[in-house]
C-alpha cells in the first residue's frame, strides 16, 4: 500500500521550501548553492511522483526529464562552485553581503 | 551429485526459509535478506583475515625474508593476534577534532565497501542481491566512498590528514572515469546491466576449449587491464598509495585513528580490493564459469574464489614490486592515457561486434587498439626534455 | 508495512535537509545535504524508478557533494564563523509552503491509488534516449562540455 500522490507532493513541496530557506537566508555563497540543488531535487521528485501515479501505460516523460534535470544540476553546480572559488580568490570572502562593488 | 554440491548453499537457504514459510511475506523477505547478509559477512571476514596474513607472507617472500610464522601453523592465526591487539588498544580522539565526523568516517567507509560486495554473483544462482542495474549500483556505492574519505581527513583536524584526504579524493575521482568507461564495452556487448546476465553471456566454449570470457577478446583484454589498474587506484594500493604514503604524510587521512577504527579502515581497504576483483571477474573473467569444459564438475563458487585468489595475489605482487608513483604523474596517467584508451576500447568493442565477433572482428579491434596505443605513446609528451646524460667515473 | 518505510524516509530526508539549511558549521551542513539526497534516492527506488535513483546517488552524492566539500576546503578563510541568519527568509519560505500545500490539498482527487508498476528498465531508457530523446541527449552533452570548459577557465590562475 503506497501513500497517495498528495503525500509525495507535500514532501517535495517541503523539500523545495527548505531549499528556498537555505537559498534566501544564508549568507555564505556555498549554502546558497546547496539550497538551489535541493530545489532541483525536489522538482525531480515531483516529476517522478507524477510519472508513478499517472495513467498506465505511462509515457516515460517523467523519468527522462528527471535524468536530464540531474545532469543539468550537476553541470550548474560545477560552474557555480567554480564561480565561488574565483570570487573568493579575488575578494577573499564568500559572504554575499560583501560582494557589492557594483552597488549604487 | 555435481549439481548438488554446486547448489548446496542455495538449497540450505531454501531449507531454512521453509521453516518460516507460514509467516507473512515481508518477514520471509527480511529473513532471506538477513541470511544473505550473514553469509556474505562471514565469508568475507574470513577472507579478509586470510588475505592479511597472505599479504604479509607474500610481501616477505618477495623481500627475501619469512613472514609471520610464530602464531599458529605457518602464521595462519596471525589475524587473531592482530585482532586482539587492535581491540585492546586505547581509542585516542584528538581534543579539537570534530567528534561526530571523526566517529562516523570509518563506519561509512566500511559500510560502502560491504554494500558493493552485495551485487556480485558468487556462483550459479548465488547473487546476494540481484538488482536490475547491479553494475550501476556497484559504481554508485563506490563513488560515495569519496565523501567518507573526506570525512576522515576533516574530522581529524590535522593538516596531514587534510592533505591525504584531498589527494585521495582527487585520485579517486580521476580514476572513476576510466573505471566506468572500461565497463561500457562489456555492457554494450551483453546489452544488460545485470551482473547475472553478464556472467551468463560468457558461458560456452569455442572449439571445445576456448571459453567465451571477454578477457580473451582484444578489447576485453585491454579493458581488463585498464579496469584492474583503476581498481588498484580506487583502493589506494601501492603503487598509487599517495594518500596513505607512509614516508610522506604519516598515514594520510588515517593518521589520527587508533585501535579498532584503524582496523576498520584496513578492513575497508581490503573489502574494496575484494569488490573490485569480484567485479573484474564478473565482467571479464567469466564469473563462476570453469575455464575448460571438462572441469565443470568443480562447483561454481569454487571457481569464483579461485579466480579471486589469483587476482588478490596479483594485487599483492604489484604492491611488493613497484615503487610509489608521484601524485601529478598519477593524474597525468589517468587523464591523458587511460581515458583515451578506455574510449578506444568502446570503439574496439563496437568494431568487434559489427565485424562478426569472430576472427575478422578480433583483428579489426586489435588493429584499432594498437593504432591508438601507438598514437598515444608517441604523441603524448609527458615529460620534460632531459639534458643528455653524462657519465663520470671515479678515476 | 511499506507505508511505514515511506514515512520514515520522508522524515529522514526532511530532517537532513532542514539540518543542511540551518546548521552553522558548513561541513556538517554539506554532509547532511548528502544524506538528504540519499533519502531522495530512496524515494526514487520505492517509486519504481530505480535507474534514476542510482543516477541520483552517483551524481549528487558522488560528485556534487564532493565538489561542494572541496570548495569548502578551498575557501576556508572564514569557514568557522557563521555569517548570520536572515530571518525574513523564514517568513517568505513559510508563505511559499502554505501556498503550495493549499494548492495540493485543494485540487481534488488526484489519482488516489497507483496502478501496478512495471519499472522502467534500463534497456527501455537506453532505447528512448537513442530514439525519442536523442536531441536532448546531444544538447546535454554539449552543455556538460561547455560547463566543464567553463569551470576550468573560471578557476585557471590568471597569467600576471
Amino acid at each position: 500500500m503506497t501513500p497517495t500522490l498528495q503525500f509525495f507532493l507535500i514532501v517535495s513541496a517541503a523539500l523545495f521550501c527548505i531549499g528556498l530557506l537555505a537559498a534566501l537566508s544564508r549568507r555564505h555563497a556555498i549554502f546558497i548553492l546547496i539550497g538551489i540543488e535541493m530545489m532541483l531535487a525536489a522538482a525531480g521528485l515531483n516529476f517522478i511522483a507524477f510519472w508513478r501515479f499517472g495513467p498506465r501505460p505511462a509515457p516515460p516523460t517523467g523519468v527522462m526529464v528527471t535524468i536530464f534535470a540531474i545532469a543539468i544540476a550537476a553541470a550548474e553546480a560545477a560552474v557555480g562552485l567554480a564561480l565561488v572559488i574565483a570570487v573568493y580568490r579575488h575578494y577573499r570572502t564568500t559572504n554575499v553581503d560583501q560582494l557589492d562593488h557594483l552597488k549604487g | 551429485m555435481r549439481g548438488f554440491i554446486d547448489q548446496i548453499f542455495v538449497n540450505a537457504k531454501q531449507q531454512i526459509l521453509s521453516l518460516v514459510a507460514g509467516a507473512p511475506d515481508w518477514l520471509g523477505q527480511i529473513v532471506s535478506s538477513l541470511l544473505n547478509i550473514t553469509a556474505l559477512l562471514v565469508v568475507f571476514l574470513t577472507l579478509f583475515a586470510l588475505a592479511s596474513v597472505w599479504e604479509r607472507k607474500i610481501l616477505a617472500r618477495i623481500q627475501n625474508r619469512l613472514g609471520p610464522n610464530r602464531v599458529g601453523p605457518f602464521g595462519l592465526l596471525q589475524p587473531a593476534a592482530d585482532g586482539i591487539k587492535m581491540l585492546i588498544k586505547e581509542d585516542i580522539v584528538p581534543a579539537r577534532a570534530d567528534k561526530v565526523v571523526h566517529f562516523l568516517a570509518p563506519i561509512l567507509i566500511a559500510a560502502t565497501a560491504v554494500l558493493a560486495l552485495g551485487v556480485i554473483p558468487y556462483g550459479r544462482n548465488m547473487t546476494p542481491f540481484a538488482i536490475d542495474g547491479g553494475i550501476l549500483f556497484f559504481f554508485a556505492v563506490g563513488s560515495t566512498t569519496e565523501v567518507s574519505v573526506f570525512m576522515a581527513g576533516w574530522g581529524s583536524n590535522n593538516k596531514f590528514s587534510m592533505l591525504g584526504a584531498m589527494r585521495a579524493i582527487a585520485q579517486m575521482v580521476s580514476y572513476e572515469l576510466p573505471l566506468i568507461i572500461t565497463v561500457l564495452p562489456v555492457v554494450m556487448v551483453v546489452g544488460s546491466l545485470t551482473p547475472d546476465a553478464i556472467v551468463a553471456a560468457q558461458g560456452g566454449y569455442s572449439f571445445g576449449v576456448l571459453p567465451h570470457w571477454f578477457v580473451f577478446t582484444p578489447w576485453g583484454a585491454v579493458a581488463f587491464i585498464l579496469f584492474f589498474v583503476s581498481g588498484l587506484v580506487e583502493s589506494n594500493r601501492t603503487p598509487f598509495d599517495v594518500p596513505e604514503g607512509e614516508s610522506e604524510i604519516v598515514a594520510g587521512h588515517m593518521t589520527e585513528y587508533s585501535g579498532f577504527k584503524y582496523a576498520t579502515f584496513f578492513l575497508a581497504e581490503y573489502f574494496g580490493m575484494f569488490a573490485v576483483s569480484g567485479m573484474a571477474i564478473t565482467l571479464f573473467l567469466g564469473g563462476w564459469h570453469a575455464p575448460l569444459p571438462f572441469l565443470e564438475f568443480v562447483p561454481s563458487y569454487a571457481w569464483f574464489f579461485a579466480k579471486l585468489g589469483v587476482l588478490i595475489f596479483v594485487f599483492i605482487w604489484i604492491r611488493g614490486t613497484l615503487p610509489r608513483i608521484r601524485v601529478d604523474q598519477v593524474m597525468n596517467f589517468a587523464w591523458k592515457f587511460m581515458l583515451p584508451m578506455a574510449f578506444a576500447c568502446v570503439i574496439a568493442a563496437a568494431l568487434w561486434h559489427y565485424q562478426g565477433r569472430r576472427w575478422a572482428g578480433a583483428l579489426w579491434s586489435l588493429g584499432w587498439l594498437v593504432l591508438v596505443y601507438m598514437a598515444l605513446t608517441r604523441f603524448l609528451d609527458a615529460g620534460r626534455k632531459f639534458a643528455p646524460r653524462t657519465y663520470r667515473y671515479a678515476e | 508495512m511499506s507505508s511505514v518505510a515511506f514515512i520514515v524516509i520522508a522524515i529522514l530526508t526532511l530532517a537532513a535537509a532542514l539540518a543542511a539549511a540551518t546548521l552553522p558549521k558548513l561541513i556538517h551542513a554539506a554532509l547532511c545535504f548528502a544524506l538528504s539526497f540519499v533519502g531522495v534516492a530512496a524515494f526514487y527506488f520505492l517509486l519504481g524508478a530505480e535507474f534514476v535513483g542510482l543516477v541520483q546517488i552517483f551524481v549528487y552524492v558522488g560528485a556534487v557533494a564532493v565538489l561542494i566539500v572541496f570548495t569548502i576546503l578551498l575557501t576556508r578563510h572564514d569557514v568557522e564563523k557563521d555569517h548570520g541568519f536572515n530571518w525574513s527568509g523564514v517568513a517568505v519560505t513559510l508563505a511559499v509552503f502554505a501556498g503550495l500545500i493549499w494548492a495540493v490539498l485543494k485540487s481534488g482527487n488526484l489519482a488516489p491509488t497507483a496502478a501496478p508498476v512495471a519499472p522502467l528498465t534500463v534497456k527501455q531508457i537506453g532505447e528512448l534516449l537513442m530514439t525519442d530523446y536523442v536531441w536532448p541527449l546531444q544538447c546535454v552533452g554539449v552543455l556538460l562540455t561547455a560547463a566543464l570548459i567553463g569551470a576550468l577557465v573560471l578557476v585557471l590562475e590568471e597569467k600576471r
